[in-house]
């Protein structure tokens, strides 16, 4: 074998810490490598090039780079052997930056670590065979999952495209939380009529079908072919009956039930449409507060609907849907402030979240667009936001800022001033974070034309004052003093945090998600969208904190993704799958009962019991491969030889 | 077990009463305590703020002549001095530390000394709400109090132990067990002003007052404490406080050990209720003929 050796100095990042010229030398003594060199950028146009180069020049048939993280330049580097003739498969590389230039500062030993590494390419090279991928048809259908504005926009827009979309969203309705938002920022422009002709799209388009009031039961298979199972939750209403005229929701007796969609500031009906704009506008049951299904006495529903859709009896139901991509656009919660005990930890009324204080202004949400205080109903003359209620706070292991808080407190304060022209606000802030087009000059005018009070520092308690009004204790840092503030109404800015169920879902979807459950993108610069999973994209705060301008742009992009993928007719298979050598395997079944994929069947061959890999469906893991007892079965570039000949290489020194 | 009792300097003096009520309490729930024989300063506030190395010592002193003589435990009623005994104890954990402590004493510290934790603690450890409610001679029903446990009670969280750090309910239990209505008090672990008093006498005034506004405002008949020094402030100069926030508050401060000594049968006289600068007529007489209280 001819072996060349190519060590990327990667400008300092790696020559810095690392004598790449000696370990070119020193590669030059391992076994089959007759070329060695010590490039400046190797990915580079020129690196490249000159690998074509010596490939030609020196009858090369593998070559080794040690540069970066095979997560970032591998498929680089696959492609460019294969220009020069190679077997993409014929090719190693062994990461000399995240593994050694970057964590240690010993040119020394840093070389003689890298040389290692390197002998160690060499000999997995040396061991390997040319692998061929298979194509396979691509289904061109999309899952989106998660009906808000960010899943909308991919929906929409992956429609559009001609692609069939399967939407479905855990709530009875679409539109997250930006169907629950007065106006946004920093237009002033009312949320409802700019979302609502989109969540009208979505239920009229040829291309969409909507699972309302559905959540992700499994999904299995791969880019290209995924089989998703959907459980509808149970309606107890046939909404293939239902017309959402609203009668039952009049008539029924249980009137205290706890309003998810306003936020719990007001009560409402067990049975109900979340609002005038529902997409579907379908009624909804809520089990835990229907005095039929509690009491088992009631029916009022059932007497006056129209259409006779209620139906008490009813179960979840499972349905199967096959699509060739998936993007997760599930959005996010709001914390559980009430962990801050200084701000009373739920015990008074009148301090309430954020998103509760958007329904108290919106004219379809419980007081007709009136602000009002929980307590006594009367309106607040003086009202005081506190910025940065569980975001930024390493003590309640909240240390991300939560993105538009800042931008819709300034939002807030504008709105309760046309509210209540009499009013006056306050905001308690850390920093103003406002740097969108835009923004900054949004929240000069809550300041300068609406005469709201910004007071930066901490606020270290919130209590009654036993008559009617809450104080506010805080610091005014840039004044250094402390401050005292009779509030009729306190809104928290209550930071965010992944939808509740992401890790589960992401589990599902096999995504890697980080420490707060938020799902990680491929690349945090690079590939923002894409997933370490082929086929599956993100879109919207599922992903990070973001504002709507931002999902919206996210979704887009997704769809983007998404049509590149199904611009082919055919995809290709990752060779780097498992082979089960049919005259070493006995047929005990243990990497069946152990393949997380379900990608190993049972096969009869001449008589015999024998595991067989279904090619498509595994992911190349190696679970199957260290549960064999027989090493039958073996991944395609990770043999058992070739790990030990790597093995072998680092201890044999 | 055998429990050491460390009174603090406060005992002696200002918060005769505190002593008083405690040791009735005690004795007639039958937590039998052994004093510290020939204690010493806790190394409050006078010490600490000058070297922690002396108030340690200090501290160290009486935790070496507990565990000579045997103590499981030391149980005080002060806030002050359970934080300066916790404190020293975990210092003496430090070689380096312990050592410099060592330094300043005659005889080393012992290797291990006993916990210490507040007579509050000790109580609901050692009983249970039923036996106090067997045991209760009178009830505590009409009354409508706030507790104020102070800053120091609670916190810091991971030294003191003592729950929710913001707000504590031990006391509010107990005396709700008895009959008592206990009211929502926000600014139960606020600070009153502490040893200011005597440097900056309008911020402790302010603070102070602010407190006593909240307990009126609320409707409350008495603020319940549990700190000598927090009771000092809320008590004695609640003349400087109405000064201050030119109010006319007659708010009783009785420790929680004078109200569950009354409901444990013991009189007036034997819980030091003459001690109170704010007379609490009106709380011991309601208490006594179970009339008086707010309506």
């Amino acid at each position: 074998m001819r072996i060349g050796v190519f060590i990327c100095h990667c400008g300092s990042n790696i020559g810095g810490t690392v004598d790449c010229a000696q370990v070119a030398k020193i590669a030059e003594g391992f076994p089959d490598v007759v070329y060695s060199t010590d490039p400046m950028y190797t990915c580079a146009e020129p690196g490249q090039a000159a690998i074509e180069a010596a490939i030609h020049e020196h009858k090369l048939d593998g070559v080794v780079v040690a540069s970066c993280s095979p997560r970032m330049h591998e498929p680089t580097f696959r492609r460019t052997v294969a220009r020069a003739g190679l077997n993409p498969y014929m090719f190693e590389m062994a990461n000399i930056r995240e593994h050694v230039s970057w964590i240690g500062k010993d040119v020394a030993a840093n070389t003689h670590k890298a040389a290692e590494l390197v002998k160690l390419a060499v000999a997995k090279l040396r061991q390997d065979h040319a692998l061929t991928s298979q194509e396979f048809p691509v289904k061109r259908r999309v899952l989106v999952i998660g009906g808000g504005v960010a899943g909308i926009q991919a929906a929409l827009d992956c429609a559009d495209g001609g692609i069939p979309v399967v939407m479905v969203e855990r709530e009875p309705t679409i539109g997250g939380k930006m169907a629950k938002l007065d106006k946004t920022f920093p237009t002033v422009d009312c949320s409802a009529c700019i979302l609502g002709p989109k969540m009208v799209d979505v239920a009229q388009h040829p291309n969409i079908t909507l699972y309302a009031n559905a959540e992700i039961e499994d999904i299995s298979g791969y880019v290209g072919n995924f089989t998703v199972t959907i459980r509808k939750k149970t309606t107890y209403v046939d909404w293939s009956k239902c017309t959402g005229c609203g009668t039952c929701t009049e008539k029924c007796p249980a009137k205290k039930s706890f309003d998810r969609f306003n936020e719990g500031v007001a009560n409402t009906t067990a049975i109900t449409i979340a609002f005038p704009q529902a997409i579907p506008k379908k009624a909804v049951i809520d089990p835990k507060f229907c005095r039929q299904l509690t009491k088992g006495k009631c029916g009022v529903c059932a007497k006056v609907c129209p259409t006779g859709a209620i139906n008490y009896e009813m179960k979840d139901e499972l349905i199967t849907e096959e699509v060739g991509s998936i993007v997760a656009a599930t959005g996010y919660d709001l914390m559980d402030w009430t962990v801050y005990a200084e701000y009373g930890g739920g015990r008074y009324p009148d301090v309430i979240t954020s998103l509760q204080y958007e329904r108290l202004m919106n004219a379809s949400g419980p007081t007709g667009g009136h602000i009002v205080r929980p307590s006594d109903g009367k309106e607040p003359k003086s009202v005081v936001f506190i910025q940065c209620v569980g975001s930024r706070d390493p003590s309640i292991g909240r240390p991300y800022c939560s993105g538009f808080c800042c931008m819709y407190t300034a939002k807030q304060a504008i709105l309760t001033k046309d509210h209540i022209p009499d009013s006056q606000s306050y905001v308690f802030y850390m920093d103003i974070r406002s740097p969108g087009k835009m923004y900054d000059e949004f929240t000069r005018r809550a300041m300068e034309e609406y005469g709201t009070e910004y007071i930066r520092g901490r606020v270290s308690q919130v209590y009654p004052d036993g008559k009617g009004q809450m104080v506010v204790m805080g610091m005014d840092t840039l004044l250094g003093r402390p401050v005292e503030i009779r509030a009729d109404l306190v809104v928290l800015a209550v930071g965010i945090e992944a939808s509740k169920g992401a890790p589960a879902l992401a589990e599902k979807l096999r995504i890697s998600y980080d420490h707060y459950g938020f799902f990680m993108e491929s690349h945090v610069k690079l590939k923002p969208v894409e997933t370490n999973t082929a086929g599956v994209f993100l879109a919207g705060v599922c992903q990070g904190a973001k504002d709507i301008p931002a999902s919206v742009a996210q979704g887009s992009a997704a769809a983007a993704k998404v049509l590149t993928l199904f611009a082919k007719d055919t995809l290709q298979s990752d060779p780097q799958i498992a082979k089960v050598d049919i005259a070493r395997c006995v047929g005990c079944g243990k990497c069946i009962r152990t393949c997380p994929y379900g990608a190993i069947k049972e096969t009869v061959v001449r008589n015999a019991e024998k595991a067989q890999v279904i090619e498509t469906m595994c992911q190349g893991c190696g679970v199957c491969t260290s549960t064999c007892p027989q090493g039958a079965v073996q991944l395609s570039h990770a043999t058992d030889n070739q790990i030990l000949a790597e093995v072998n290489a680092l201890c044999q020194a | 077990m055998k429990i050491a009792y460390y009174p603090g300097c406060s005992s002696q003096g200002s918060s005769l009463d505190y002593e008083l009520s405690t040791q009735a309490v005690l004795r007639r729930l039958g937590i039998h305590v052994v004093p510290i024989k020939d204690w010493n300063c806790c190394g409050s506030t006078p010490a600490h703020a000058v070297s922690t190395e002396l108030s340690s010592a200090l501290c160290a002193r009486n935790l070496d002549l507990a565990a000579k003589d045997g103590a499981e435990c030391i149980i005080t009623p002060c806030p002050s001095c359970l934080s300066n005994l916790k404190a020293t104890t975990k210092r003496l954990q430090d070689p380096a530390k312990r050592a410099r402590i060592n330094e300043l004493l005659d005889n080393p510290v012992a290797e291990t000394v006993p916990e210490t934790t507040s007579v509050l603690q000790a109580i609901v450890r050692l009983t249970t709400p039923e036996t106090i409610k067997s045991m209760a001679k009178r009830s505590l029903k009409g009354l409508k109090l706030v507790v104020y446990y102070g800053c120091l009670m609670s916190r810091p969280h991971a030294l003191m132990d003592f729950g929710d750090p913001e707000n504590p309910m031990m006391i509010e239990e107990m005396l709700a067990n008895l009959g008592a209505t206990m009211l929502d008090f926000p600014l139960k672990t606020a600070c009153c002003g502490a040893s200011f008093g005597i440097p900056n006498r309008p911020m402790t005034a302010k603070n102070s007052g602010r407190i006593l506004e909240l307990a009126k405002n609320l409707g409350a008949d008495a603020v319940v404490v549990c700190c000598p020094l927090c009771q000092m402030n809320l008590d004695l100069r609640q003349d400087q406080a109405n000064q201050a926030m030119h109010t006319h508050f007659a708010m009783p401060i009785p420790y929680y050990t004078q109200i569950l000594g009354l409901a444990l049968g013991a009189e007036p006289d034997e819980l030091g209720f003459n001690k109170l600068i704010v007379p609490a007529t009106k709380v011991v007489s309601h208490i006594l003929q179970g009339t008086g209280g707010s309506k």
